[in-house]
């Protein structure tokens, strides 16, 4: 059995022409320690499947287990970078931070160490110079990476994280994908990623799951990604494996999947 | 004070630069050979000769004097010539400002005598009346926050009370009075459910509205975290409306400060209010400016204490 297996899903909704059935038997096993990108056209259903694994939606038919366990509920151990960051605007980069450590170790750590802790996982994003600045204070950049420091601290056992760059600039874009590649590295956390900008699929994840285009939307084809790691942008440009993947995800994107409005 | 010293400042900053673009013309044709040198040998280009006029300090400073204190004080006087025109021409009822500033200094040389139930300083009548208004409007922050939390929070409550709000809100404060008489068969508490009632829509309205307004994203943070019903409340659903119960708060104050002075010429005792009736009676009309100015005055005060409030609670403003 895989570590985090999510059993077909189905996801529907009422409406007031019957059920809208976004997602159709929905089946995904990943390991331990494994980046995955989701990648699909918009409203695919992409942050669908993550709603489920984090809990925050039930599936209608199938469900999520993560090391054997069922998950039906939102927990500190799927933790979820999302799309707009979402910090608390009130409260510090710091505070930010510690909110969480404080509510997943207020038992199992003494306030110095959840206070070492805090600083530690702001390290790793290099966000502990501006830890007393708030949320308004800083770039888009930077809140992300405090959002990614927040769900680390929780020492996930699997991070969620949605279009986590997707609102960002290009240049901080790839500034933030180094950082979760180095991080990934050092932690090996087992990673699922919802994109849609393919360079960042091919360069991040160790398998890209491609889906098809909803209603009804489910795992098109799943592509194995076998470059070494540590993998670099600019090497990468120039290197036929590399491009020969980036191919096949354009190709099912926009020959197999291409949106039926857009053509 | 410093705030607006250094803005006005700024505008004219400004208002000098449009004489100054007229000198860049010739600073561009001097350019013109040292961008093709460097082009050849990429030299840093020489750092270009702008020449703008020196700002003098003095006259800076006299711009913003001028601001500040000569063109509201100019528009001061023509109130004033206004009032002795009145004065000369319409009513000599209306007394001249001489004569008002003379019953000012009388007024204020002894705020807070008391000579007998009827007859106290006019530092007692605006204690008096400030202490109705905050009688009032506390009532109406600790029942109108947990309304609007609960109209923000469900859509049925919201559908519920939402067109009662709708109706009672328009409503004059002061049409409420009879009914508090009646019920409360007494002129304070009937003066204090007025304010009560002035003060309770805004802070509802603007309750609800922050309410509603919270992202569903920090609610997802909350979940994730599995925060606590009680948690959620003081973590994230408090401190993310704080700023619109402020907004609230500090516009039913100032509505509460300008009704609580129609109530008392209503209801009578102590209060400001019924001392510019009581002294309408006694063709005292002096006192009457002279209170009409000191009424002013404490307006300004609770809305700048309201402000100072909004800027501590308020991360926006923090």
């Amino acid at each position: 059995m895989s570590y985090l297996n999510i059993s077909n899903v189905d996801v529907a909704f009422p409406t007031a022409n019957g059920a809208y059935i976004a997602l159709r038997e929905v089946h995904l096993e990943i390991e331990q320690g494994e980046f995955i990108a989701i990648i699909g056209h918009s409203g695919c259903g992409k942050s669908t499947v993550l709603n489920v694994v984090a809990g925050l939606l039930e599936a209608t038919r199938g469900g999520v287990l993560l090391e054997n366990k069922e998950v039906n509920s939102p927990g500190p151990d799927r933790a979820v970078v999302f799309q707009n960051h979402s910090l608390l605007p009130w409260l510090t980069v710091y505070e930010n931070v510690r909110i969480a450590v404080d509510k997943v170790f207020g038992k199992s750590k003494s306030k110095a160490e959840r206070h070492d802790w805090t600083l530690h996982n702001l390290q790793l994003v290099h966000m502990e110079h501006a830890m007393d600045k708030r949320p308004g204070e800083i770039s888009g950049g930077m809140k992300q990476r405090v959002g990614i420091a927040r769900a680390l601290a929780m020492q996930p056992k699997v991070l969620l994280m949605d279009e986590p760059f997707g609102a960002l600039d290009a240049l901080t874009r790839a500034h933030l994908q180094e950082s979760v590649m180095e991080i990934q590295t050092a932690l090996n956390n087992t990673v699922l990623m919802i994109t849609h900008d393919v360079d960042e699929a091919v360069l991040l994840s160790d398998r890209i799951v491609m889906m098809t285009n909803g209603p009804a939307a489910t795992v098109g084809e799943i592509l194995r990604v076998d470059l070494p790691r540590p993998r670099n942008r600019l090497e990468l440009a120039d290197d036929p494996t590399y491009n020969h993947y980036r191919a096949e995800v354009l190709r099912f994107l926009y020959e197999r999947q291409r949106r039926p409005e857009a053509a | 004070m410093g705030k607006e010293t250094e803005m006005s400042n700024n505008v004219i900053a400004l208002s000098i630069t449009p004489p100054a673009v007229a000198e860049i013309a010739p600073v561009v044709e001097v350019r013109q050979p040292v961008r093709e040198a460097a082009n050849v040998e990429r030299q840093p280009p020489a750092s270009p000769a702008y020449s703008f006029p020196p700002v003098s300090k003095a006259r800076l400073r006299a711009v913003a004097i001028t601001r500040a204190v000569i063109l509201p004080g100019a528009v001061f006087l023509l109130v004033l010539g206004v009032w002795m025109l009145v004065n000369a021409k319409i009513t000599s009822d209306i007394p001249t400002p001489a004569a008002t500033w003379a019953r000012a200094v009388e007024i204020f040389g002894q705020p807070f005598y008391i000579a007998g139930p009827n007859d106290m300083g006019i530092g007692w009548q605006v204690l008096y009346s400030l202490g109705r208004v905050m009688a009032g409007f506390a009532l109406a922050v600790a029942v109108g926050i947990p309304v609007g939390f609960l109209m923000g929070a469900s859509r049925d409550v919201h559908q519920a009370c939402y067109p009662l709000v709708q109706i009672l809100r328009p409503v004059s404060p002061l049409a409420w009075l009879p009914i508090g008489l009646l019920v409360f068969q007494a002129k304070d508490p009937s003066a204090i459910f007025v304010i009560f009632i002035t003060s309770i829509w805004p802070v509802i309205v603007n309750t609800a509205a922050g309410v509603q307004a919270i992202p569903q994203d920090y609610l997802n943070v909350a979940r994730v975290l599995r925060l606590g019903k009680l948690e959620v409340t003081r973590r994230i659903l408090i401190p993310a409306t704080l700023p619109h119960i402020l907004t609230g708060m500090r516009l039913s104050l100032s509505v509460a400060w300008m009704v609580i002075v129609a109530a008392e010429m209503l209801t009578g005792g102590v209060g400001i209010g019924f001392y510019v009736w009581d002294e309408w009676n006694n063709l005292n009309v002096a006192s009457i400016i002279v209170a009409i100015g000191l009424i002013g005055l404490v307006g300004i005060v609770l809305e700048s204490l309201m402000n100072l409030a909004q800027r501590y609670f308020d991360y926006n403003r923090r």
